[in-house]
Parts: structure tokens; sequence; C-alpha cells
């Protein structure tokens, strides 16, 4: 089925289309051309003078074995965010989809992280896994565990995993609790009734129906953990021990704003843009044809 | 009555701001805490106080790193404040900043107000000077890196409390103590790995951190830390982590709790934590100079200034006036009652000649005992190209890399060796690209 309005001028659909058009041109054309621009040159950091260097911060980067390995990394903090978030985000909402005592109580006590800023999040983090005034870092240091993740880049690592992943499992159950609860009750009576057990019914029946949903958080949530986990990370580890913890979004951050090498920031945050544009046009393609069937 | 007053408000005001019109305003960005931020609170309000053509406000921005960000992106967009507190490293990205700051001796020239460089130490004014002698940037908090130890953890070592350990041996030996006897959770840690581990180390032995004399010399420098003396003192402190008698505290100041809660009982630090030890320790606490490798060279050299100085920045609608009141507050805080009223509230090493002498005539140096250790470790010896300071564009950039390859090494992924080389590689490059743009 399709909707389609016919203007008779040009005027009123452009007259209708100019604040969206206008919005995007300034907050996204606009500062995405500059940094297309930047990333093609070198400058000061007064911003006094610059040169124009062709490709050479591309070049540059795609040679600096630092970069590729903050690429993998990325990939595997996104990869290991993603898992854990959606699995124990299904989990939660699995549960508070049956039929229980309180469960409005639950559901809304399980959305509140999502409300937490990033920074907020990391330190109370801080408090439970501080080797010194944490709680359980003090009782694991106790307890025999050298746990410090000021140096040991594995637990660093673990521990920002875990600190992003809490705060997208609200977002990840919302949307699992809605799609849980748009499963016709008919189609699971009906596998009840054929003699599905529990498991069973979970994997043949409401695990496929969740999938269009279970794909679209996917994607929301390996975005969120390339770029909206940088104020947690930040926060935590500054992209340490060592380069444990840097992401590609936290190093665009260090060389940008703290190195004041704009042109390298630049470029890095036009590796970024593609890859954002790739993910999206992937989305939209698979999202229409499911749309379409 | 009531109405009264409210009628007599709007005149009030009027009174206040017509007042206030007449005095030019001047805004410091500053990095200053804790204790520290209220001495520069008394600095500002005696200058306020002292006439009544200028009004200094003072504005904290965050970390040294933070605020010079702020102040880059602030002159970016036309708005840049007065005057901006540039920790020590920055010293090399100031002086390429061209246009967008004036530079000391080009204020006084403009101004016909002057600043005599001669009434400044040496040691800190060399680190803030071009080569020809003119100074670049006001020394405002100077500090230099000491040792600190606990006297009460040192007793229950068995260990003198009252003779510090004067050679890296003895550290270890002493840290060894501590840990056998238990005498505090962590036996020795440090603040500002790079600062302190590397960078006074060389100095001290008269080593070199990078050629063309640490960068004075052109902007074409090469580090030069990877030699055998620091791989090898890199070395020690790894088998000291290893033994369980040195504790990484991370990266920059965020060991210096550490001291203070009397967790640590040997650290090396800013001697700027003077100001917080004597607020907060609940110890018996002593400073030392910092030690020194008897192999590498006989009688240490004179350790490297660290801290900030005051860089006055350019705007494009900034007036005569504004600059007249910058070298005015400029030349205030210079006066050697300011400056020793600053040096002796904070645990800053005075920058005025007069400024020391004012402290000593004062009784201060008796009063407070170990306070003038940082003033003669640096001014120790004769000053070697490798020991005037260090003058590398992006250096807290640098110095991040050392700290995260040494992080790297403290976690046992490389040896000190392959941290320091990779340090450098990784360093060099950063040093040619600040070459690079500079130049453009």
């Amino acid at each position: 089925m399709e909707r389609r309005t016919v203007f008779g001028g040009r005027l009123l659909p452009v007259l209708l289309l100019a604040p969206q058009l206008l919005l995007t041109l300034f907050f996204f054309y606009w500062p995405a051309g500059q940094a297309v621009w930047s990333s093609l040159t070198t400058e000061d950091a007064f911003g006094q003078g610059f040169v124009y260097v062709g490709l050479d911060n591309f070049a540059e980067l795609l040679a600096d074995p630092l970069y590729l390995q903050s690429g993998l990394r990325t990939l595997f903090f996104c990869a290991a965010v993603s898992v854990l978030a959606l699995s124990v985000a299904l989990l939660l909402a699995v549960f508070a989809d049956r039929a229980i005592r309180g469960r409005a109580v639950y559901r809304t006590l399980l959305i509140w992280p999502y409300a937490i800023a990033p920074a907020m999040s990391a330190v109370l983090f801080l408090f439970v896994l501080d080797p010194r005034i944490g709680l359980l870092g003090r009782w694991l240091n106790h307890n025999g565990v050298a746990w410090d993740y000021r140096l040991n880049g594995t637990q660093a690592m673990g521990m920002v995993i875990a600190a992003s992943a809490w705060k997208q499992v609200s977002y990840n159950f919302i949307f699992f609790l809605a799609g849980l609860q748009s499963i016709p009750a008919a189609v699971t009576e009906a596998a009840r009734m054929d003699g599905a057990k529990g498991r069973h019914r979970f994997r043949t029946i409401t695990f496929p129906l969740l999938a269009p949903t279970t794909f679209f958080l996917l994607v929301v949530n390996v975005t969120y953990a390339a770029f909206d986990s940088f104020g947690t990370i930040y926060a935590l580890t500054h992209g340490g021990p060592g380069k444990a913890t840097e992401t590609l979004v936290v190093k665009v951050f260090r060389d940008g704003l703290i190195n004041q090498d704009i042109g390298s920031s630049s470029a890095q945050s036009v590796v970024l843009m593609v890859m954002v544009v790739l993910v999206t046009a992937v989305q939209f393609r698979f999202m229409g044809r499911k749309a379409a069937a | 009555m009531k109405r009264r007053t409210l009628l007599l408000a709007p005149a009030a005001f009027a009174a206040t701001r017509a007042r206030a019109a007449d005095r030019t305003t001047i805004v410091w960005w500053h990095a200053m805490t804790a204790a520290l931020a209220d001495e520069i609170a008394r600095i500002a309000d005696g200058f306020n106080a002292s006439q009544d053509a200028v009004t200094v406000q003072p504005v904290y921005k965050g970390s040294y790193g933070d605020t010079l960000t702020a102040a880059i992106a602030a002159s970016r967009a036309g708005e840049a404040p007065h005057l901006v507190q540039v920790f020590e490293v920055g010293t090399g990205t100031m002086l390429a900043a061209g246009k967008a700051v004036k530079q000391v001796w080009e204020l006084a020239q403009e101004t016909g107000l002057p600043i005599d460089p001669a009434a400044y130490i040496p040691a800190v004014r060399g680190y803030y000077s071009l080569a020809d002698g003119r100074m670049a940037s006001m020394p405002f908090n100077s500090s230099t890196g000491i040792m600190w130890y606990s006297k009460d953890a040192f007793r229950k070592a068995g260990l003198d409390p009252d003779t510090a350990p004067a050679t890296w041996e003895q550290v270890v030996a002493a840290a060894d103590a501590i840990k056998a006897k238990a005498a505090a959770p962590i036996a020795m840690t440090t603040s500002w790995p790079t600062w302190i581990q590397i960078e006074q180390f060389c100095a001290l032995h008269d080593l070199p951190f990078a050629s063309k004399a640490d960068g004075f010399e052109g902007l074409d420098s090469e580090l030069l830390f990877n030699s055998k003396p620091v791989v090898a003192h890199v070395e020690r402190l790894l088998a000291m982590a290893k033994a369980g008698t040195f504790k990484y505290g991370g990266r920059d100041g965020a060991a210096d709790p550490l001291f203070v809660s009397g967790e640590a009982a040997i650290t090396f630090g800013s001697s700027a934590s003077r100001g917080n030890l004597v607020k907060s320790a609940k110890f018996e606490w002593a400073g030392a100079f910092l030690p020194y490798d008897p192999a590498l060279i006989a009688a240490p050299k004179n350790s490297i200034i660290g801290g900030a100085s005051l860089w006055t920045m350019t705007a494009p609608n900034r007036t005569a006036a504004e600059y007249k009141a910058v070298a005015a507050f400029l030349r205030y805080i210079g006066q050697p009652a300011v400056d020793s009223v600053w040096s002796q509230n904070t645990g800053y090493v005075p920058v005025t000649l007069a400024g020391f002498e004012k402290s000593k005539a004062d009784g201060f140096y008796a009063k407070a005992v170990g306070a003038d250790i940082p003033v003669e470790q640096l001014a120790r010896g004769t000053v070697t190209p490798n020991t005037k300071g260090l003058r590398l564009g992006r250096l807290p950039e640098i110095r991040n890399i050392v700290q995260e390859e040494l992080e790297t090494a403290l976690q046992g992924g490389q040896t000190a060796q392959a941290a320091l080389d990779s340090a450098v590689a990784r360093g060099n490059k950063v040093l040619k690209d600040f070459a690079r743009t500079v130049k453009a």
C-alpha cells in the first residue's frame, strides 16, 4: 500500500520542506563539509595557517598500526556491548512479560538507567569497581584478586563494556517488551495446545517473531557502542591503561581536542562518517525489504 | 522604610554601574583548585583593592589541559581571555601561537610599563624566555619535582625518619624495609610518571631528553630518552613493581591522594603538594631531594621546573587600555610581597629573587622546614643544555605517550627498552607533525 499526495505547484512543497532542510543544512551538512575540508589540510592549533595536503592525513592514518588496532578494538567493543546489552534485556523482558505480581514496578525500575547521563553512570561504576574506594573493587583486592583496571587492560575493557552495556539494557528492554506484547496471544496459545514447552516455544515462536525488533536494536546498539559510549569510557579510563580502551571515538577526541591535531582528527571523523552512512544504508535496505514483504 | 529602600535601589544600582564602568575588567583563566584557588582569589582581591582602575576576574577552567584547550578554542572564536595560565609543557605550543598571544616583552614595550627579566629567578625565567633572553610569558606558579616520605612509616619500618634516602639504591632499600615491616600498604608510588621519572631523571643526571638542547635550539629536535641509563631506571621501577614495593598510581597527578591519605610511604610529586599536605595529611611527613644514581653522576644537577606561567592573549576588539591593565596586573604579581606570600601559602617556589629574599627575611624557611628544598634543588650546580628545561611542541601528548607505554610495560606486556623505544618513535612523529604545522 502506498500513499502519495500530489501537489499542484512547486512553492508549497518547497516551503513545507524548508525548515527541515535548513536544519539539516546547518547542523549536518555544514559541519560535515568543514570536517571534510579540515581532513584535507594541516593546521596549527590556533588556526592561523593551514596547508592543503590532499589525502596525506588519510594515508598516514591507514599506515598507522595504532589506528588499525583502535579500529579492531572498536569492533570487539561494539560486538561485546551489543551482545551483552541485547541478551540481558531480552532475558529481563521475557520475565517482566509474565504475569507476575508488581510487574509494573519492575518495568518502571528497569527503565531508569536509561535516564542517567554517561558520566554519572561512570561515577556509579567507580563507586563499585574502583580498587581503592569501590565496594566490589576493595572486596576483590581483599580476597586475593589483583583487581586494578588502571593497569590491567583486560579488566579495564571488561569494565567499560559492562558500564556501556548497563546503560543500554533499559532501552533494549522497552523495545523487547513492546515486541513481546505485540505477539498475538493466539499464536502462543496454539503452540501451547500443540504441546510446545517453554524453551522450545520461545525458540520456535517468540524469538522469530521478535526478529524485526532484534535487528533494529542490533543496529541501534552497534551505533550506540561505537559513538555514544564515549562519555562512559572517557570518564572511567580515559582510554587507558596503555591504549586498552581507546576506541575510534575516544581517539578522535584525544587527537582533535587534546592534542590539537585537527587534520588527523578530521580525517578520522570522516572515516567514521562514512561508516555510519554505510550502516544506515544497510539498515534501510534490509528494513525496507522487510516492510515491503 | 521599605518604600524608601525601593526608591533608592535604582539609584544605588546606577552608581555601582557607573563606578564599575570606570574600571577595566580583565579575565584570568586558571587551573587551580582547593587551597590554590583560594590563593588565586586572594591575589585578585589584593590587586583589585590596591588600585581603582582595573578589576581582575579569575575564572577556573578545569585542569591545565582543559584550560589550554579552552583558551585555544576561545582564541579561534575571537573570544580569548586576557590572561591564561598555561602549564610549562604548553610553552612550546604557546610560543608558536603567533598573533594569538602578546609576549611579555612585547606587552611591556607597547604599554610602556617595564617588566625586568633580571628580577626573576634564572631557572624559572629561562623556561619561559626566548633564546635572546626576552620573556615570552610571565612566571607565576613554579614548582619542581621532589620526594615526599612519611616519617611515621619510616619509624615503623625501623628507618631513620630524619635521613631521607639520597640515592636510588637507598630508596629501593627503604622501600624493601617498608614492605617487609608492613609499615604502609604501599611502599612507593609516583605522581607525574613522565615528568619525574623521565624528564627530571634526565636533567638530574645531565642526560639529554631530546636533541637540539632539549628543543631550545630548533624545531627539528628528536627525542633521546631511550638511552641506556633511562632504560635502566625504568627497569628498576618495573622490578620494584614486580617485587610489590612500587605501585603505579595512574597518570599525571592521579597518585597524589595515595600519599596524602597515608597509604603510600614514599612518593615523588610536585613541591606544590606542600599546601595540601599541611592541610590534609594526618601523619608526619617530610620532603627531600629527588634521588639520583651515583654511578651516573657524582653530584646531581639542578632539576627542572614544573607549574605554569601566565600568557597574555589577544582578541580582535581588545583595547590598549585592556593591555595596559594586563601589564599592570603582571607587574603586581611580581612584587616581592605578593610573590612571597603566594609561595609561602602554596609550596610553589618564589619566582622573583626579591620574593625569595623576602621569604628568607620573614624567617619562613626556618619555620617551614624543608620548604627551601625545591629552591635549592632548582638552583644547585651549573645549568647545562640538558637542565634548562624542555622546549618541545605538543609535549603534553608526548607525556601521555610515555605514560601509555609505561603502563603497557607495567602490565608485563613489554620490556623497558621496548617501552621507551616505542615512546620515542611515537613521540618523534608528534614532533615532526608539530614542526610541519608550525612552519605552515
